[in-house]
């Protein structure tokens, strides 16, 4: 049931490759911008890199976010995978998946390029791929809660921001400083360690939330 | 057996009486009846507790050895951080109890707690701030604190936004109070990072289950005050759900009725 999901949901995306495309070259435009806007001195860049990585990849994961239902809404399958007999929570934990595969992945595999342009070192880069393989799917996660209680509404893109950058707070601030540990050559573990706990417990909340979050959308 | 005939007895008895005052509490028309005995008293205590907590506070305590008259604005800070989480909790429990029950009182609990649990979290960002000023030579610093608070101001904005974005007030509240109770889960995990990130703030010197760091002549008043603000809290709390009620149940018989007595007196 879940792989069926997820094998239709990135059937459909691509034959649709601009939904996942768009945010992706939108993750290397922000990261262009601030070299460009702040200073191009490899100084600069190496101590604002992680973060800006991490900003970059929230915003592209929030704005990859609306489509995670906004098309099977529109022609009314979403409505009728809540009222099958499959378990929801399967489905809805295959979209997320799908979603992570499509943007979170993406930026998981462009990002050591970026960080080399950012001036980072080798150990950082390391740092960079691990953050985001272990973060990008708490976005995922956390952002589907906002998907899914805004499913159906018209002005659903910005809200969705302001409902769930307030729960990227933990996840921006270990994933910068396990890259700013491993800039200097540190031991990241804890970070790694926390990092996946948030992960764990995302993974076992959201798609409980993001479910109840259809329904209620559905019901109106 | 575990229990003897009577505890079972007086067991069940407890669990009827909270459940009947619980389905009492939540059907809106009791609520409001009950509601308009205790709201003056909750106003009056407010009032007083506030001006006495206020003027002790702030005439009669005395100055810190190291900060001078300027800690006096603690007497407003501390109550308004305190009160401005558990706002928050308040608001979430309300929306579980929604969830779980359907109980349409809880609804509006939560959706009235939401304005003024923001305003109390601006309350104690600007006294920080003020506070800051002078202690650490900026209005604003990343502290962890301030962060989480910051933070915090944005999951009640969330709260509000959700609620007006949806037209449907039966699904918007439900949403709402997932969101709210997804928040309550993460607001630990942002507590304890935003501390790991960055701390600067001086640590809580005043709590439940500790001594408080500091003499009686300072932590009397600043108890009268937390104890001042939560009364407030309430007081504000049930005069909107009282409104709200109102709103709601404008097509009832009992609130019709209630007008138009009003207006009979009135006139």
């Amino acid at each position: 049931m879940l792989l069926m999901t997820i094998r239709r949901d990135l059937l459909l995306t691509f034959r649709h490759p601009a939904d996942v495309l768009n945010p992706v070259f939108f993750f290397i435009l922000v990261v262009a911008l601030f070299p460009i806007g702040i200073s191009p001195s490899a100084e600069v860049l190496q101590t604002i890199a992680p973060g800006v990585l991490w900003v970059a990849a929230l915003l592209a994961t929030l704005l990859s976010m609306e489509v995670m239902f906004r098309s099977d809404n529109d022609d009314g399958s979403l409505e009728q995978m809540a009222v099958s007999m499959q378990p929801f929570i399967l489905l809805i934990s295959g979209k997320i998946i799908t979603h992570w595969i499509m943007s979170g992945l993406p930026l998981v595999l462009l990002s050591p390029v970026l960080a080399v342009m950012l001036a980072l070192n080798e150990s950082a880069i390391q740092g960079v791929v691990i953050s985001l393989m272990l973060g990008t799917p708490t976005l995922s996660l956390l952002g589907a809660i906002g998907a899914g209680l805004t499913v159906g509404l018209k002005k659903g893109g910005v809200l969705i921001a302001l409902l769930i950058l307030p729960l990227y707070v933990p996840v921006l601030i270990l994933g910068t400083t396990l890259i700013q540990t491993a800039a200097l050559g540190g031991d990241y573990t804890a970070h790694m360690l926390w990092l996946g706990a948030i992960l764990a417990l995302s993974a076992g909340v959201a798609p409980i939330a993001t479910g109840a979050g259809v329904r209620i959308s559905l019901s109106h | 057996m575990p229990y003897s005939g009577k505890l079972r007895a007086l067991y069940y008895l407890g669990i009827h009486t909270v459940w009947k005052w619980f389905h009492l509490l939540g059907a809106p028309k009791s609520f409001f009846e009950i509601s308009g005995k205790l709201l003056p008293w909750f106003g009056v205590a407010a009032g007083l507790t506030i001006t006495v907590g206020i003027v002790w506070g702030l005439a009669f305590a005395p100055q810190d050895y190291q900060q001078g008259n300027a800690m006096r604005i603690m007497y407003m800070h501390v109550p308004s951080s305190i009160l401005a989480q558990s706002s928050y909790m308040l608001m979430a429990t309300a929306g579980a109890v929604f969830l779980i029950w359907r109980i349409k009182l809880a609804d509006i609990a939560l959706q009235c707690a939401a304005p003024i649990g923001a305003s109390i979290t601006v309350l104690a960002l600007a006294t920080g701030s003020v506070w800051g000023k002078p202690m650490w030579g900026t209005w604003w610093v990343w502290d962890a604190r301030l962060t989480s608070t910051l933070v915090l101001l944005f999951l009640f904005i969330g709260v509000m936004a959700l609620r007006s974005a949806m037209e449907n007030r039966e699904a918007s509240g439900r949403a709402t109070a997932v969101l709210a109770v997804v928040g309550v889960i993460n607001l630990p995990i942002i507590k304890f990072s935003v501390e790991w990130w960055n701390t600067l703030h001086q640590s809580s010197s005043f709590s439940l289950t500790e001594k408080p760091a500091m003499p009686a002549e300072m932590w009397v008043p600043l108890l009268v005050m937390v104890i001042g603000f939560y009364l407030f809290f309430f007081t504000v709390w049930m005069m909107r759900i009282r409104i709200e009620i109102l709103q709601r149940e404008n097509r009832t018989e009992w609130v019709r009725q209630l007008v138009s007595e009003k207006v009979s007196d009135a006139v």
